[in-house]
C-alpha cells in the first residue's frame, strides 16, 4: 500500500481500519540466495539493496528479537559526514546523500531534519585543532564552516556563555546538512520497502551457528532450524564478536554499553545538535520536545543493554555545565545499547576470514548515520563477492597492514 | 556501581579502577613475529559474552594491576587475583 495524503484521508474517513501491515510475516524457507543476519537498519538496508539494485532473487533477514530493537532503536539519531580522513568523508557523505533521498525512495517519512550539527571549541588550542579539522573536511568536500563565539551566540542562546564557565565557548564549527532522523522509521521504512520487493523478514530467529561445506560457509543454524544460503552477510553490531566466534575467527572489536537519556518534553528551545569535543557530551531536542543527550562509552565491556550510574552522572553533569537552564528539568528515561567498537573507530566492511561470509560491523557509537551506506556496501559485497570502492579502505585487512582509518584521533567525536 | 575486590586493598567502588582489557602476551622475538601474529596480539579480541578473565588496575588507589573474573552479561564480579610473574594471557 502506497502512503500518500490521499491515502491518509481515505483511511481516516474509514476510521483507520484499512491499513495493512507495513511488512509481511513470511513463511520461512529452507534456503535463500542471500541471508542477512541482524535486522537493524544496516541489515534491512542490505536486504533492500540486494533486491532493488542487485536483483538477487531470494533474500532473507534473520533477526533474533524484533527488527530495530538493537542499536537502531536506541541511538540518538545524529546524522552528519564531517569526518577527517578522505575515506571516511566519502563513506559517510554517501550515506548522508542516501538519507537525503530516503523518504522518497522508501515512500516512508524518515523525518530527516537537517538542522545542523554544531561542535564546540572551549579554548584557543581547541580552536586551532578545530581549524585544522575543518580544513581537512573542506578538502574532503564536506560543507562545514567555522563559527566565532559571537556567531554561535546568535544561533544557540541557551549555551553557557559566562566567562567563568567550566567550559567557556571560544568558537566552533557547523555542518548544516547534518541533523537528526527518526531511527525507527529508518528500520521500518527499509523493512517495508524490502518486504514489498519480496524479502523475507524473519523475526524471533536467532543464528546459533554456521553450516559449512569444507572451509566455506553455506548457511546458518538458527533457533528455527538450519537455513542454507548462497551467500551470508552479518550486521549484528554489539554481537559481532559472538558471531565471529561461531564462525571460528576473532575481530578487532570490543563491545561496550553506550548510554543516552531524555528529559521531559518542553517547548522548542534548541534548534540544532550541539556537541562538545572536550566533554564528549551532545544534545538535541526531539520533535516531541524531549532533550536527547549522551556522551561517551561506559568504562568497561558489557553485553548488558543498560548503562551504569557513574557514567550517567557524568553525562548529566556535563550537560548542565553547558546548559545551566536545563537544570530544573526531570529525567524521563535512560537506556543503553551494546556497541561494537573498533580500535580506530571506523567500521569493518568486507569479506570475513572464512569464505561465503561478509561483514558489516564495528560501527560502534556512530553507525546510525552509516545505515544506508553500510547496507549499500554489504549488498554490493554479497552480490559481487568483491569490495565496493567505498568499502575497500574499511577491509579487515587494515589491522594487519597497519593502514588504520583513525577517526578516534581524527574526528574526535564518535556519534 | 560495581564493587571491585582489589587483591591488595579489598572492595572499592568501580570509579577507582581502570579496565585493562583481555590478558595478552606479547609474541617474541620481534624479528620472527609475522604481521598476522602481531595483529592477533595487538588488535584481535575474543570479546566474550559471559564470564571472562580481565586485567584491571586500581588506578585511583594502590596503582597495582591484577586479574579479575567478571560476567560481561550480568556484570557479576567474581574473584580477583594478583598477577604472578611470567605469562598472564594467551
Ligand atoms: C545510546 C546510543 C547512541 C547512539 N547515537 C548515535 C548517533 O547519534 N548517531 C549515529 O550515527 N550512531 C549512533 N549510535 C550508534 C548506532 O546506533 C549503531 O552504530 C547502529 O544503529 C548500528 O546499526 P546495526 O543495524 O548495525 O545494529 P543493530 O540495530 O544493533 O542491529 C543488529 C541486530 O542484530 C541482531 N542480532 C544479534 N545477534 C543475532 C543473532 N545471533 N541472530 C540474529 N540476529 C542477531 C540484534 O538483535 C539486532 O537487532 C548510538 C548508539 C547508542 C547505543
Ligand atoms: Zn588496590
Amino acid at each position: 500500500m502506497r502512503y500518500s495524503a490521499v491515502q491518509l484521508i481515505r483511511q481516516g474517513l474509514a476510521g483507520h481500519t484499512g491499513w495493512s501491515p507495513a511488512w509481511r510475516t513470511p513463511e520461512l524457507a529452507r534456503g535463500y540466495d542471500a541471508v542477512v543476519i541482524g535486522g537493524g537498519a544496516h541489515g534491512l538496508a542490505a536486504a533492500y539493496y540486494l533486491r532493488k539494485i542487485h536483483k538477487v532473487k531470494r533474500v532473507a533477514v534473520l533477526e533474533r528479537s524484533w527488527i530495530g530493537g538493537g542499536n537502531t532503536g536506541r541511538n540518538t539519531t545524529i546524522v552528519r559526514s564531517n569526518y577527517f580522513f578522505p575515506e571516511s568523508a566519502a563513506l559517510y557523505d554517501f550515506s548522508l546523500r542516501l538519507y537525503e533521498g530516503l523518504s522518497e525512495e522508501l515512500n516512508y517519512n524518515i523525518m530527516l531534519s537537517q538542522r545542523g550539527v554544531l561542535n564546540l571549541a572551549h579554548s584557543e588550542h581547541d580552536m586551532e585543532l578545530m581549524c585544522r579539522s575543518v580544513n581537512a573536511m573542506l578538502l574532503n568536500g564536506i560543507d562545514v564552516e567555522l563559527l566565532s563565539a559571537a556567531q554561535i551566540r546568535r544561533e544557540v542562546q541557551t549555551l553557557n556563555f559566562e566567562r567563568d564557565a567550566r567550559y567557556p565557548i571560544f568558537g566552533g564549527f557547523m555542518q548544516r546538512r547534518g541533523g537528526v532522523a527518526r531511527h525507527d522509521a529508518v528500520a521500518w521504512g527499509y523493512a517495508r520497502a524490502a518486504s514489498d520487493l519480496g524479502v523475507d523478514i524473519v523475526q524471533g530467529c536467532e543464528v546459533t551457528g554456521f553450516l559449512r561445506d569444507g572451509d566455506r560457509i553455506t548457511g546458518v543454524e538458527t533457533s528455527l532450524g538450519p537455513i542454507s544460503a548462497g551467500v551470508t552477510g552479518m550486521s549484528v553490531a554489539g554481537h559481532s564478536g559472538v558471531l565471529a566466534g561461531l564462525a571460528g575467527f576473532r575481530l578487532p572489536i570490543t563491545s561496550y554499553a553506550l548510554q543516552a537519556m531524555v528529559s521531559e518534553p518542553i517547548k522548542p528551545i534548541l534548534n540544532t545538535v550541539v556537541m562538545s569535543t572536550a566533554t564528549g557530551m551532545y544534545v538535541s531536542q526531539s520533535d516531541k520536545g524531549e532533550l536527547v543527550f549522551g556522551q561517551g562509552l561506559d568504562l568497561y565491556p558489557s553485553y548488558a543493554q543498560r548503562g551504569n550510574l557513574p557514567v550517567a552522572q557524568t553525562i548529566v553533569a556535563s550537560m548542565l555545565e553547558m546548559f545551566p537552564s536545563f537544570r530544573r528539568l526531570k529525567l524521563l528515561r535512560q537506556w543503553a545499547g551494546v556497541v561494537d567498537v573498533c580500535w580506530d573507530y571506523s567500521p569493518i566492511i568486507g569479506p570475513a576470514p572464512v569464505d561465503g561470509l561478509f561483514m558489516n560491523c564495528g560501527w560502534g557509537t556512530g553507525g546510525f548515520k552509516g545505515s544506508p551506506v553500510g547496507g549499500w556496501t554489504l549488498a554490493h559485497l554479497m552480490a559481487k563477492g568483491d569490495h565496493h570502492v567505498l568499502s575497500r579502505p574499511f577491509d579487515l585487512g587494515r589491522f594487519t597492514s597497519g593502514r588504520l582509518v583513525d577517526e578516534a584521533a581524527g574526528a574526535g567525536i564518535a556519534h | 556501581m560495581l564493587s571491585i575486590p582489589c587483591p591488595f586493598c579489598g572492595p572499592r567502588g568501580e570509579h577507582e579502577f581502570q579496565w585493562g582489557g583481555e590478558p595478552v602476551t606479547r609474541p617474541v622475538p620481534a624479528s620472527e613475529v609475522s604481521d598476522a601474529r602481531w595483529a592477533n596480539y595487538l588488535y584481535l579480541r575474543t570479546n566474550t559474552k559471559g564470564r571472562d578473565r580481565e586485567l584491571w588496575c586500581h588506578a585511583g588507589g594502590c596503582g597495582q594491576w591484577f586479574t579479575m573474573e567478571r560476567d560481561t552479561m550480568t556484570h557479576e564480579v567474581f574473584e580477583s587475583a594478583q598477577i604472578s610473574l611470567g605469562r598472564i594471557g594467551a
